[in-house]
């Protein structure tokens, strides 16, 4: 490190201060950016948006309490507007923490909207197997999920007598954190079966995924929280991701302003070491 | 007051689980936050919690939703009015062999558990990343609209196109990275840069996301402070 | 022989497998499936196998006095507890009726919901601070690459949030951030991941097709 100012001097405890200010504050005192929406979160919408009441849609959901922040809301807004349209909603989980985050995503809309367990939706619970259990499901998803989450013989569940395989979902929404997750989903039951899938992931994820829904592989992406934030305006009930998008906003232009300022410092350092050698030199 | 009884009771209508679960989760919280200052016994208990429920959550749910159905109840449906299985029998005691990992004598046997998920999962990536990651890629490339979409358009999805040769040579290293190579190859390191930077924007926006969740919990749940 | 039949068990279940996908007949299709049910199983005992060895690290640490071994205990102990809620005779997940509300949920649920949930995504938001740590003291201009991936990030950052529609929203649309962004993430973000992505299927598919085929043999490991 040069001379002069030591950019590593500085104790990293007070940048963690300043983060949580910068988060904590437009919590406190909401200013209430605009929320834009860009085109793949408006291609998703209106792909559910224009399927006929009745539809049965598949939700995925493969994540865990770590990226629930970013994911919940995405799995709330999707339902909320499932439930909005009548559509009827089979839930399925490749990862083991995802069923009872996905039922607590279920408990107040099932009230709000007085839909019935196994009539208007089903949660078949956790399978794990990945790319295995995605592709046995293009065939039989009842052979793949024998129960549902609480145990109970998907023979006996009035939903299930219509849904055989894939073919027989309409469109699936695949709320993704990582592996098994979007990428298997587009290997196993788009190229294969040919299932209409729209995807809301972390966005760490997110750019990874461009690819397909270039490629039309995915009819739609939302990535991360801002994603979310989208998908809530569209369905018009803003929430938690849109609650946090001031945070958002003030955090990123906080980050920015890190990078520029550590930049200028390593310049300024840089230099004055510069001029110093040349001076200790002479 | 009301605020005061709020933070002790919870919002009106809150059960008991909920309020106590909530102070629970909020202690918790700060036990982990407090690794922000120093590593220190608060956070490490709060990390053995972690992994203990957490290994245990997976066996128990693993059990309900994945083995029980899938290979007691097919053994032994019992009066459930299921079929059995008995066919199943075989990934049981595959399942076993599995297990027998644990017994250095008897190890060797696991090998042959592992080496059916090892060929199992070899041929599904196999078509699966043939099909949906290469072909599709190929034909949606080669597909890409060049015309009727103005010049804007034009100019965009040719960068794309360019973009994906570019990479593609960059990653090819049989032939030396000189002359028309070396060009296609430092390209295809700009859009690498570009695709890289994004993906760090975005990595940022993931991180202070979940950072929001738990001010979020924390401020709402908790403190009652903010709606 | 104990290297042979794992061997052709790959190679015979490997086989199969790609038939199967070449093969779309009934016949084909029905063993198949099976078979994947079969896959899903053995899987599931993989994962057993992780948590015995997690439990195995745990009581060898205890047994020999290990540095924070006392930690090794309350992991043990609440996993034993969670273990119990969750797996006792009557143990189940919830029944339907417990859609409504929380609290009639079982003492498993509530472990999973007020504990585990608090602690993972609590552990994972701790990057936050450190990533804008590292932005801070990482993130150097040192070079005409490093300049354009970080003035990605810039535009990205604020792009995909109100702020940067807020400060641009009187431009004309093409020179918005939040317009710039999207086409960053949709043409040369796009272009460089679908690069990547065909670099790595190439490479999944000649490692598939060597583990089938015997001569990729290291998931075996060492010993005759």
């Amino acid at each position: 490190m040069a001379r002069g100012f030591n950019i590593r001097s500085i104790d990293r405890r007070i940048i963690f201060v300043l983060i949580f200010v910068a988060v904590a504050i437009p919590l406190i005192k909401p200013m209430g950016l605009p929320i834009g929406v860009s085109p793949p979160v408006q291609s998703l919408y209106d792909a559910v948006d224009a399927l006929p009441p009745g539809t049965i849609v598949m939700l995925g959901g493969d994540y865990s309490p770590d990226s629930m922040p970013e994911l919940q809301p995405m799995t709330i807004a999707f339902l909320r507007h499932a439930f909005k349209k009548d559509l009827r909603v089979v839930i399925t989980c490749l990862w083991p923490a995802s069923p009872p985050l996905i039922e607590a995503a279920l408990t107040p809309l099932v009230e709000e909207f007085g839909k019935e367990y196994g009539v208007d939706y089903v949660n078949l619970g956790y399978m794990t197997g990945g790319p295995v259990t995605i592709l046995g499901m293009g065939n039989s998803i009842t052979g793949t999920f024998p129960r549902d989450y609480y145990g109970t013989p998907v023979g006996e569940i009035p939903l299930m007598d219509e849904v055989s395989n894939l073919s027989d979902v309409a469109l699936v929404m695949e709320v993704s954190a990582g592996t098994p997750g979007t990428r298997e989903w587009v290997q196993q039951a788009v190229s294969r079966f040919d299932v209409r899938l729209g995807s809301g992931t972390t966005a760490v994820g997110a750019p990874n995924f461009y690819p397909y829904v270039s490629s039309g592989q995915l009819i739609g992406l939302l990535g991360g929280l801002k994603g979310a934030a989208e998908y809530e305006t569209l369905v018009g009930a803003p929430a938690d991701a849109t609650k946090g998008m001031d945070a958002q906003s003030i955090v990123h232009a906080l980050i920015v302003f890190f990078i520029l300022f550590g930049n200028v410092v390593y310049f300024v350092s840089k230099r004055s070491a510069a001029v110093a050698d040349g001076r200790s030199r002479s | 007051m009301s605020w005061l009884q709020e933070f002790f009771t919870g919002a009106p209508g809150t059960t008991t689980a909920v309020v106590w679960g909530t102070w629970v989760g909020a202690l918790l919280t700060l036990c982990i936050y407090s690794f922000l200052y120093k590593d220190n016994p608060f956070y490490k208990f709060a990390e053995s919690l972690f992994v203990g429920i957490g290994a245990a959550y997976w066996l128990a749910i693993l059990y309900h939703n994945t083995l029980k159905p899938k290979l007691f109840v097919a053994l032994f449906p019992g009066d459930s009015g299921e079929p059995v299985l008995w066919y199943r029998v075989f990934p049981g005691i595959l399942a076993i062999f599995m297990l027998l990992r644990f017994f250095p004598k008897l190890s060797w046997l696991s090998r042959w558990a592992l080496a059916f998920i090892v060929g199992m999962y070899a041929a599904v990536n196999l078509t699966g990343f043939a099909q949906a990651d290469f072909v599709e890629q190929i034909y949606a490339t080669m597909t890409t609209p060049l015309t009727g979409g103005g010049v804007l358009s034009f100019i965009l999805n040719l960068s794309a196109v360019v973009g994906v040769v570019a990479v593609l040579l960059y990653f090819f290293f049989s032939k030396e990275h000189k002359g028309a190579m070396g060009v296609a190859a430092k390209i295809g390191i700009l859009y690498l840069m570009v695709a890289f930077g994004a993906s760090f924007g975005y990595t940022v926006m993931g991180r202070v996301s979940l950072l929001i969740g738990r001010m979020t919990f924390l401020l709402r749940d908790w403190l009652h402070v903010i709606d | 022989m104990r290297r042979e039949i794992p061997l052709a068990i790959t190679f015979l279940i490997g086989v199969f497998m790609l038939v199967d996908f070449f093969v779309p007949h009934t016949a084909v299709t029905t063993s198949a499936d099976e078979l994947k049910q079969w896959g899903i199983i053995v899987i599931a005992a993989s994962i057993l196998l992780g948590i015995g060895n997690l439990v195995r690290v745990h009581s060898k640490k205890i047994a020999r006095r290990n540095e924070g071994w006392g930690y090794s205990i309350i992991t043990l102990t609440v996993m034993a507890v969670m273990l119990w809620l969750g797996l006792w005779p009557g143990a189940h997940l919830g029944p339907n009726e417990m859609i409504g509300t929380v609290e009639q949920g079982t003492p498993f649920n509530w472990m999973f919901l007020f504990m585990q949930v608090p602690l993972q995504s609590t552990m994972f938001s701790l990057l936050a601070f450190f990533i804008a740590s590292a932005a801070y003291r990482a993130f150097r201009l040192r070079s005409a690459e490093a300049s354009l991936l970080l003035i990605a990030a810039i535009i990205v950052m604020l792009g995909r949030v109100p702020l940067g529609q807020l400060l641009t929203r009187n431009l004309p649309e093409h020179a918005q951030l939040p317009w710039i962004t999207e086409t960053i993430m949709a043409y040369p973000n796009m272009a460089a991941f679908r690069g990547i992505l065909m670099g790595a299927a190439l490479g999944v598919m000649a490692m598939g097709l060597r583990i089938i085929l015997g001569i990729e043999r290291s998931y075996l490991g060492g010993e005759k």
